[in-house]
């Protein structure tokens, strides 16, 4: 199976190419074509087009059109490359490349397609009742009667796709139906969700041309973030770092992800178990959205023993079982080399391994590893591993004065706070490096797709700009 | 992730080029042995040599005026260290045969530390008239004017290419780029700065194109090549438009692809030549560059002044077999430097000889797999 470069919907076959292979047995999945990033900017410099494209169709008919593809999607078999790809395909090659069970897999599916499925409502909530059509001609006048106007701050929106987590990609599904254009570089392990996304948006009716899928190396992600007005990065604290300030890069980076009990709450801590275990562990901890630490000022020590008690068993299944939970750490080292940094944070002062008892932690394969669930105990947040986040099920259960803990927890983005009292939600409320503030038991990870995240991104792609015209034109 | 290469050296089918023949092969080789015997009696011999050699000859355990009678016997020398060339005396390397010539002095690296140097004297015009015969004519027209859009300062490549242009009939124009600054730039993040440094050589490379100077040729870096090109289209004009016809251009990232692409889709019908090389060897010409033979990019050292070998990553001493991938080992073998198998830092699959050039030739060359990660490469 070969996977060309797409150059706004013509394919392009590289002389250069990478060899996908399985996680576990090393034998080829697929071959994807590798270009670099002069050609990606030589591209963009008709990005134009894809905009154009989209512009002819009307927004109404575009919505329905993603709706098709979300089917399509999840149940229907495409063209990718020169091969043909069921759901079942897509799955066991998803799983094969990037280490995730397939039961997680399927999952995720469900996920981007149950977002293309609720389009227009998705765009009613972001726009907050705006008529898309304003959004393709520039300007028009709201319910209320007034005069509105968004510019489009690019044509097109680049995309430097992970490798990690395939629903990350509900956060540019939206993008087509915003009238803009997608670059994407997919994931080098995961180009499965955005070529699969590609094929069932062109099958569907969305213009080819106004998609352009670009695997290559680390210069076409630089190619993409020069060559586009707007673009969204995925990456390490570091990348988060190098773009923090840059209007035209949204950077999704570590999540950080906590869960608070306040002290009205906390002595029904077990109440909340199920809810702290399921922000922890599921889809494999892989997530931004995935609790990395839970904060209390008292019963910490039961809590992390509660939770490692229901995390702690968790063990290696094969990819195919249905009850796999885990997925593999596929690059050789990485496993073994993040285990150590763990285990030197667990050595240190007030810190306390609760998932001790449940045997080794680190699970080496052949050609890969794994990490089983793993809870650290600490006694105050000052601890390095308390502020930790790994791509497993890994939380630390911090025990912090409720009155310190907001200043304690630093940037994170979901908040479950399990509290009443009024006064520490006006602080939570407040509390400016919480990004998503959930006020109650909802774990971390269940998200309402009708709430902008990180950011609403039709602010990102549109400014909403001042325009006066003749009281004729505006009638 | 494993990496396929789409060379046609790898593929098992019969080469698309002309394999040189035997006999063509034998004299080569012939004059190879000869010319290594002459450079042993000139760096070895007490009036002519330089002081390095003349003192390391006294603690090997052969002669290297009478024990070498070809080029298989400079085997017997031990590995060349590199860490030798680094820091002075400079004057340690002029042979005393050529003490009364200018010397030039050439670095290689240097972003931190210091700088590996080559004393020159006229190596590099000998060198780049050597490979004026390799240009076409019909690309590189005698009497063009030359535009030299790349690194200067303590490099080479700056004298070389404004000789060359000169060696031809010709005048140089030069855009100046610091890769040691692009190299740090790259190490601290700074890629901001880095496009702006760049825009800033290709602006001044775009006003020297546009100021009426009859430009045909240019000697330019891929990166640079690909920033002129998108800065050129996006004026609505081209490399071809402007008036160039001809481009030699070298670097690591001279992939398959990479010159595809560049003659597909920037060049605009100016023909372009692949070289590889450096401050120690010289420079290796490339074999035509066509779609029939996968755009595969296959150098063929100068030789006797040079040698390219193809080794076995564990053991220097032997050459991989055709088509096999093994590390580049240099030999440099001319009156003013001698340097008996230099491990670069590349590796490469070893090409069969071709009839203009009837000795071993390299393709693929990229970094060292074992020395790559701590590279900064393709960086200008």
């Amino acid at each position: 199976m070969h996977l060309p470069a797409w150059r706004f919907g013509k394919p392009y076959e590289s002389l250069e190419r990478d060899t996908l292979v399985h996680f576990l047995t090393g034998e080829p999945v697929a071959e994807v074509s590798q270009i670099g990033g002069a050609l990606v900017g030589r591209d963009l410099q008709k990005a134009a087009q894809a905009r154009a494209a989209l512009l002819a169709i009307d927004p109404e008919t575009i919505v329905e059109r993603l709706q098709t593809a979300g089917n399509l999607y999840a149940n229907g078999t495409v063209t990718l490359g020169d091969t043909k790809q069921s759901p079942e395909d897509f799955v066991k090659q998803q799983s094969a490349t990037t280490g995730l069970p397939e039961s997680l897999c399927r999952a995720n599916m469900q996920k981007n397609m149950f977002v293309l499925s609720n389009m227009d409502r998705i765009l009613d909530a972001l726009s907050r009742g705006l008529d898309t059509k304003i959004l393709w001609q520039g300007h028009g006048v709201e319910h209320r009667g007034v005069t509105v106007s968004y510019q489009p701050q690019s044509p097109v929106l680049g995309l430097v796709l992970p490798s990690n987590s395939p629903g990350v990609h509900t956060l540019w599904l939206p993008v087509i139906a915003l009238g803009v254009g997608l670059v994407m570089k997919p994931g080098s392990q995961e180009p499965w969700t955005p070529y699969r996304m590609a094929a069932a948006m062109v099958e569907a009716g969305i213009p080819a041309e106004a998609i352009s899928l670009y695997p290559g190396a680390t210069d076409v992600g630089a190619g993409i973030l020069a060559g586009c007005r707007r673009s969204m990065i995925f990456g390490s604290a570091k990348t988060v770092d190098q773009y923090r300030g840059n209007p035209g890069v949204q950077v999704h980076g570590p999540g950080f992800s906590k869960i608070i009990l306040g002290d009205d709450c906390v002595d029904d801590w077990e109440r909340h178990l199920d809810m702290m275990c399921e922000s922890v562990a599921i889809n494999s901890g892989r997530g931004c959205i995935n609790a990395s630490a839970i904060y209390a000022s008292r019963h910490t020590k039961a809590i992390a023993e509660a939770v490692a008690a229901r995390l702690g068993p968790i063990d290696v299944k094969p990819p195919d079982d249905p009850e796999a939970k885990l997925a593999a750490f596929t690059i050789p080292g990485a496993a073994k080399a993040i285990w150590g940094q763990i285990e030197g944070g667990l050595k240190d002062p007030g810190v306390t391994h609760a998932t001790a008892p449940y045997g080794p932690r680190l699970v080496e394969g052949e050609r890969c590893g794994w990490l089983r669930p793993t809870v650290a105990h600490c006694a105050s947040p000052e601890p390095a591993i308390a502020k930790g986040e790994y791509m497993f099920p890994f939380v630390s259960v911090v025990e912090c004065p409720q009155e310190r803990m907001l200043d304690a927890i630093g940037p994170t983005l979901v908040c479950s706070a399990i509290t009443h009292a009024a006064g520490f939600q006006d602080r939570l409320m407040s509390c400016t490096h919480i990004d998503r503030l959930n006020l109650g038991p909802i774990p971390t990870t269940k998200l309402d797709w009708l709430q902008p995240h990180e950011g609403n991104i039709i602010d990102f792609l549109y400014r909403s700009r001042a325009l006066q015209l003749p009281a004729t034109a505006s009638a | 992730m494993a990496k396929v290469s789409s060379s046609a050296s790898l593929s098992g089918k019969p080469p698309v080029f002309e394999v040189a023949g035997d006999d063509a092969v034998k004299k080569a080789r012939a004059e190879l042995d000869a010319h290594t015997v002459e450079m042993m009696a000139w760096h070895f011999h007490p009036s002519t040599g330089c002081p390095f050699w003349l003192e390391e000859a006294t603690k090997l355990p052969f002669d290297p005026l009478t024990d070498v009678r070809c080029f298989d016997d400079l085997k017997k020398f031990p590995p060349f260290e590199d860490e030798w060339l680094r820091g002075g005396p400079v004057r340690r390397w002029v042979p005393k045969g050529l003490a009364d010539q200018p010397v030039f002095v050439f670095e290689t690296g240097g972003t931190t530390g210091v700088p590996k140097s080559r004393y020159n004297s006229r190596d590099f015009r000998t060198d780049y008239e050597q490979f004026s015969a390799t240009l076409p004519e019909q690309y590189f027209p005698k009497g063009a004017n030359w535009l030299m859009l790349g690194p200067s300062g303590p490099r080479r490549l700056r004298l070389s290419i404004e000789h060359l242009a000169q060696f031809r009939g010709g005048i140089c124009f030069c855009v100046d780029l610091d890769p040691r600054w692009v190299i740090k730039l790259i190490q601290k993040g700074w890629m901001e700065h880095l496009e702006a440094y760049k825009q800033h050589c290709i602006d001044q490379a775009i006003t020297i194109l546009e100021a009426g100077h009859d430009i045909r040729c240019m000697f330019t870096t891929p990166k640079l090549l690909e920033a002129l090109a998108l800065a050129l289209e996006k004026k609505g004009t081209t490399i071809g438009k402007v008036g160039i016809t001809g481009i030699f251009s070298g670097g690591t990232e001279f992939t398959p692809q990479w010159t595809r692409f560049a003659v597909e889709e920037l060049l605009d019908g100016a023909f372009m030549t692949p070289t590889y090389g450096n401050t120690l060897m010289g420079l290796a010409a490339s074999r035509p560059v066509v779609p029939a033979d996968g755009y595969t990019i296959a150098y063929y050292a100068p030789q006797p002044r040079a040698v390219i070998e193809v080794v076995d990553f564990d053991n220097p001493d032997e050459r991989v077999p055709y088509g096999g991938t093994g590390r580049v080992r240099l030999t440099t073998l001319t009156k003013e430097t001698f340097i008996p198998g230099f491990l670069e830092r590349d590796e490469g699959e070893r090409e069969l000889p071709y009839a203009k050039y009837p000795w071993d030739g390299i393709s693929g060359v990229r970094p060292f797999r074992k020395l790559a990660a701590t590279t900064t490469v393709g960086v200008y």
